[in-house]
């Protein structure tokens, strides 16, 4: 289990090199985005209409933050549950997604997409969201401002803590950790 | 009769869920630390690190625990000699609500049809309040603050008096097991037997605002939270999931007079983020 400071956004390399259960610090710009974005992103793709944001090469961190209090660039922002993105994702996997942060199990077409196209799912500490907020350091809605907390955000940040859960080549830590543990 | 004005509630509802979303109970963070030190694996103790060191920053800064600032729900039990004046009571406690998500950062995760608009109400409210009447002239306020990444992985089942233990056991065990990393563990399990199937809901949900530093006080039940723990931590989800001997911090049950065909179980998972509070007016 290797070690990465990363630079985003990631590059084909990077998504090759990564495996499950690496520890990864990200810096750079990353965009945000929970179930209501999603939903009206692949609204507008259905309709062939253009996306307000751009997908290819990106990393998408499934969060809702809370509101930022004065001195700070952003409120709490851990991440959300994945799973309720995964009807969603292999449409932007496919148009060049290569990067989703979020916590939870993801489903099969979600990880054949991310084998087939090459993208990587990083997961950030559920709940350790003051501590993760300090790693973002500038927030500005991109699209959907009406959806609040749901809106698509761009992020700057600067080594924000993640490790790789499900890679590129199928590999998968909550399989591979729960079994070395688990006593059953 | 006494008699309360409802500002008071108000004030001490802001109050409770201030306090609850930037300071973890010292309960809570002292089962994260126990867990810490009996963690076997290297990256569960760094995450269980990870999780004190994020109780540390809330409560120095200020700022919530987790984004996920939850559903408000209320549990009161209110004196049947009190009597409340200077306005309505429900509209009272979520103007508490209200006040607190407003004025202390805190996300509005409320929207206001469940199924077809889904528009947000933009002030957290309406909270859920579960009133009960009780002797006396005081009102005891106990909240939490609930995220839904653990709600959502909540289950209910009507079991039968054949099942007996070991259903129960089985069920709790494997509701914790289908929610894997989802719930954010280390998780808190909350359990109601018995009952009908909201009233087994109401006090699994209950039990997950229990102090995790106490026990059912039947031994036979303290037993059952001490077997059910048990056997989830040798599940191996661990800390957020990705393996480890710490997949829930305390087994909360509580238990209720049942039908005679039947037997409720309902199981309500809280993440580590568990935040409650309690006062008495
Ligand atoms: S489950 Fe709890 S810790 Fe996890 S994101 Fe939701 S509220 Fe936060």
């Amino acid at each position: 289990m290797a070690e990465y400071r990363i630079t985003l956004p990631l590059t084909d390399a990077d998504v090759e090199k990564l495996r499950a259960g690496d520890s990864v610090l990200l810096s750079g710009e990353m965009l945000t985005g929970r179930d209501a974005a999603h939903k009206r992103l692949i609204a507008l793709l259905d309709e062939g209409r253009e996306l307000p944001v751009e997908i290819r090469g990106q990393t998408i961190y499934y969060v809702g933050p809370a509101p930022a209090s004065p001195g700070h660039a952003v409120g709490s922002a851990g991440p959300t549950t994945s799973y309720r993105m995964d009807a969603y994702t292999p449409r932007l996997i496919e148009m060049g997604l290569k990067g989703m942060i979020g916590k939870g199990m993801r489903n099969e077409q979600v990880r054949r997409a991310m084998q087939q196209y090459g993208a990587v799912y990083f997961g950030a500490v559920g709940g350790a969201a003051a501590l993760i907020a300090k790693s973002i350091r500038e927030s500005r809605v991109l699209a959907y401002p009406d959806l609040g907390t749901e809106a698509i955000h761009l992020f700057r940040v600067e080594d924000f803590p993640v490790i790789v859960l499900m890679d590129a080549h199928g590999g998968n830590l909550y399989e591979q950790g729960p079994r070395e543990f688990g006593e059953e | 009769m006494r008699e309360i004005q409802v500002a008071e509630l108000t004030a001490g509802v802001r109050e409770l869920f201030l306090k609850a979303n930037y300071e973890i109970g010292p309960d809570v963070e002292e089962a994260v630390c126990r867990a810490c030190r009996e963690e076997k694996s290297p990256v569960g103790r760094d995450v269980l690190c990870q999780i004190r060191e994020n109780y540390r920053i809330a409560r120095e800064e200020r700022v919530a625990i987790c984004q996920d600032t939850g559903m408000a729900v209320l549990f009161m039990d209110i004196g049947q000699d009190v009597h409340f004046t200077g306005g309505d009571f429900e509209a009272a406690v979520n103007e508490g609500v209200r006040q607190a998500y407003a004025e202390g950062y805190l996300r509005k995760s409320v929207v206001q049809d469940p199924l077809f608009d889904r528009i947000n109400t933009r002030d957290n409210t309406p909270a859920v309040i579960h009133t009960r009447i009780v002797p006396g002239d005081r009102v005891h306020i106990l909240v939490t603050a609930k995220g839904f990444g653990s709600e959502n992985m909540s289950a209910v089942k009507m079991l039968v008096a054949a099942d007996g233990e070991q259903g129960v056991l089985d069920f709790i065990v494997d509701t914790v097991r289908k929610a894997g990393p989802n719930p954010c563990p280390p998780v808190v399990v909350g359990v109601g037997i018995g009952g009908t199937m909201e009233q087994a809901a109401l006090m699994a949900k209950k039990m997950t605002a229990r102090p995790l530093d106490t026990w059912n006080k039947d031994p036979r039940y303290r037993a059952l939270e001490e077997k059910a723990l048990a056997a989830i931590n040798r599940l191996g989800i661990g800390p957020a999931g990705i393996g480890g001997n710490t997949t829930a911090l305390k087994v909360n049950i509580d238990f209720a007079p049942t039908h005679i065909a039947g037997m409720p179980v309902a199981v309500n998972m809280c993440c580590h983020a568990a935040r409650h509070g309690e006062m008495t007016l």
